[in-house]
């Protein structure tokens, strides 16, 4: 083998201390003891059975599912009009509209959190899961604006003037061209979206009041010792999850690019 | 297609993602101040406007305590990660083969729940945990550590894992756009590669450091989870007090004035760290 060199190494090192912890949950999942330390007891599949029976986990999954496909819908559709509008259109304000959208990316969690508790409470939204998609919608634009951005750069104007100079409207063009082109764009930012929102746990915190999302219904588990290896088996099935579906969301996505990166 | 029609279609269509995040944001803010200036008594909020939260959070030394120690090791944690990451942003950037390939490497786990990433390090750094059960299996050590967990250290540590790739991403993409007759130029010129290094890839990729700089500093100064799950009480943050305020202490005045007082402060940093990384940046030039 060919000798690596300083930097190769460094890189390499870099990524088993990347991989390495998130790897230790499904690695103890699967250990048939209650404490998580090495050597490993042996083999058993207990903690993901017991995963089943739990109700209240089952109901924080539905409140994930439901607040991560409103909320994946919402930011997507608003992010589709903006992205076109920030690709296609010079307009004054362009700028300034382009930074605001990007904003939730940068302030921090805990401020979000706090002042939009303070805002729904004001206008008489109790916490609710409705609260939390209102959250994780205005957390997860940034990322479907920047994807869907993305989707529209790659896109030939001239399709689209091809299809008025031969009749088609405004409607039936977008339609039948751009639509789609920017498909896999727009099933990209929903993913994305939906894992964002699905693993999002701050802004769950201080809004879902009596209905827990599931990084909700975790954060309440990991307090108890006793429950540590389902904890670890259902954060084993939401490391999956999350990293099954925004793999295939970068697929879709390299597809709507039609170029690597 | 003429001017005005433009304007009018990119700001209509524009107008309903700008607005939801600029009233998501900007009406919090202002709730957020009103909130500041009324007062908690008991279960009711007097909403006579005061500066007591003000007055009580500067003066109180718990208050300052945690603020600055929430800015210094989020400046902790930016400076490990982004030191951490230059060198792999500079290997996928000029020097690896395949770079998508690597690109998707780093940002895959990262890709999965940043509480499981952060209680992940729970159970590595713990007094039964992995690295202790390890060491000791190994015969490295003879009893636990006991440093590793509920401390600063496991707070940096953890957060400077949590957050590589939004250091690696900008750092690589600056070096991406530097044009490599720039340092052809320098080798022609007798530089050494330290010194083209130095004089031309550094100076030309303080754009980018500031940028990971930024996005790393800027919300780990209000993280919650990492400094509750791995903190201990050495390693609590301004973010626990905040939530304490609005949960069991039902301050929420004393909590919004903290909020607005935090988010002051890391942008009082934050400028004057552009600022003063800037000017270093043009100087070296």
């Amino acid at each position: 083998m060919k000798r690596l060199s300083g930097l190769q190494t460094y890189a390499i090192l870099y990524l088993v201390f990347l991989y390495v912890p998130v790897l230790l949950l499904p690695l103890f999942s699967f250990n048939d003891g209650t404490i998580v330390a090495f050597p490993i007891k042996g083999w058993t599949l207990e903690w993901y059975r017991q995963l089943a029976g739990e109700a209240t986990l089952l109901n924080s999954l539905v409140n994930s599912l439901i607040v991560g496909s409103v909320a994946a819908l919402l930011s997507t559709s608003m992010g589709l009009f903006a992205a076109r509008a920030f690709v296609r259109y010079q307009f004054t304000g362009k700028r300034f509209s382009e930074g605001i959208v990007m904003l939730p990316l940068v302030v921090p969690g805990i401020i979000v959190a706090s002042s939009m508790l303070v805002l729904f409470i004001s206008v008489g939204l109790r916490p609710s899961l409705t609260a939390v998609i209102l959250g994780h919608t205005l957390l997860a634009l940034p990322f479907s604006v920047s994807i869907l951005k993305s989707a529209f750069d790659d896109f030939d104007i001239s399709l689209e003037e091809a299809a008025f100079d031969l009749g088609s409207g405004v409607w039936e063009t977008f339609r039948r061209v751009t639509l789609p082109i920017v498909v896999p764009g727009i099933v990209s930012s929903i993913l994305v979206t939906f894992t964002v929102s699905f693993d999002e746990f701050v802004l769950a915190f201080f809004l879902s009041g009596n209905d827990p999302t599931l990084p909700v219904y975790i954060w309440s588990q990991i307090r108890f010792p006793a429950k540590l290896p389902n904890t670890l088996a259902l954060g084993s099935l939401l490391l999956l999850a999350s990293v099954l579906l925004l793999v295939v969301a970068e697929l879709f996505r390299r597809r709507s690019s039609n170029k690597l990166v | 297609m003429n001017l005005r029609s433009e304007t009018a279609k990119g700001t209509a269509l524009s107008a309903p993602a700008t607005l939801y995040v600029g009233l998501l944001v900007a009406a919090p803010l202002i709730i957020l101040i009103a909130y500041s200036l009324w007062t908690q008594t008991y279960v009711d909020l007097d909403r006579t406007p005061t500066l007591a939260n003000y007055r009580e959070a500067l003066t109180d030394p718990l208050v300052r305590h945690l603020m600055i120690r929430s800015i210094l090791i989020s400046a902790a944690v930016t400076v490990v990660t982004v030191a951490l990451a230059y060198p792999i942003a500079y290997f996928i950037a000029l020097k690896a083969k395949k770079k998508t390939l690597w690109l998707l490497l780093i940002t895959i786990p990262f890709w999965s729940s940043y509480l499981l990433r952060v209680f992940a390090w729970k159970l590595i750094l713990g007094f039964n945990g992995v690295m202790n059960s390890a060491l000791l299996a190994l015969g490295l050590i003879d009893e636990p550590l006991t440093f590793l967990l509920y401390n600063e250290f496991a707070v940096v540590l953890t957060l400077a894992h949590a957050w590589a790739p939004f250091a690696i991403l900008p750092i690589f993409v600056s070096i991406q756009k530097i044009d490599p007759s720039l340092l052809e130029a320098a080798t022609d010129l007798g530089s050494n590669k330290l010194e083209s290094f130095l004089r031309v890839t550094l100076p030309l990729t303080t754009q980018g450091i500031i940028a990971a700089c930024l996005i790393i500093f800027i919300p780990t100064v209000g993280d919650y989870v990492t400094p509750s799950l791995v903190g201990g009480s050495d390693g609590k943050m301004i973010a626990n007090l905040i939530q304490v305020q609005f949960g069991a202490a039902n301050n929420w005045p004393l909590g919004a004035t903290l909020s607005l007082l935090a988010m002051l402060s890391v942008g009082f940093v934050a400028i004057v760290f552009v600022i003063g990384a800037s000017t270093l940046g043009r100087r070296i030039r």
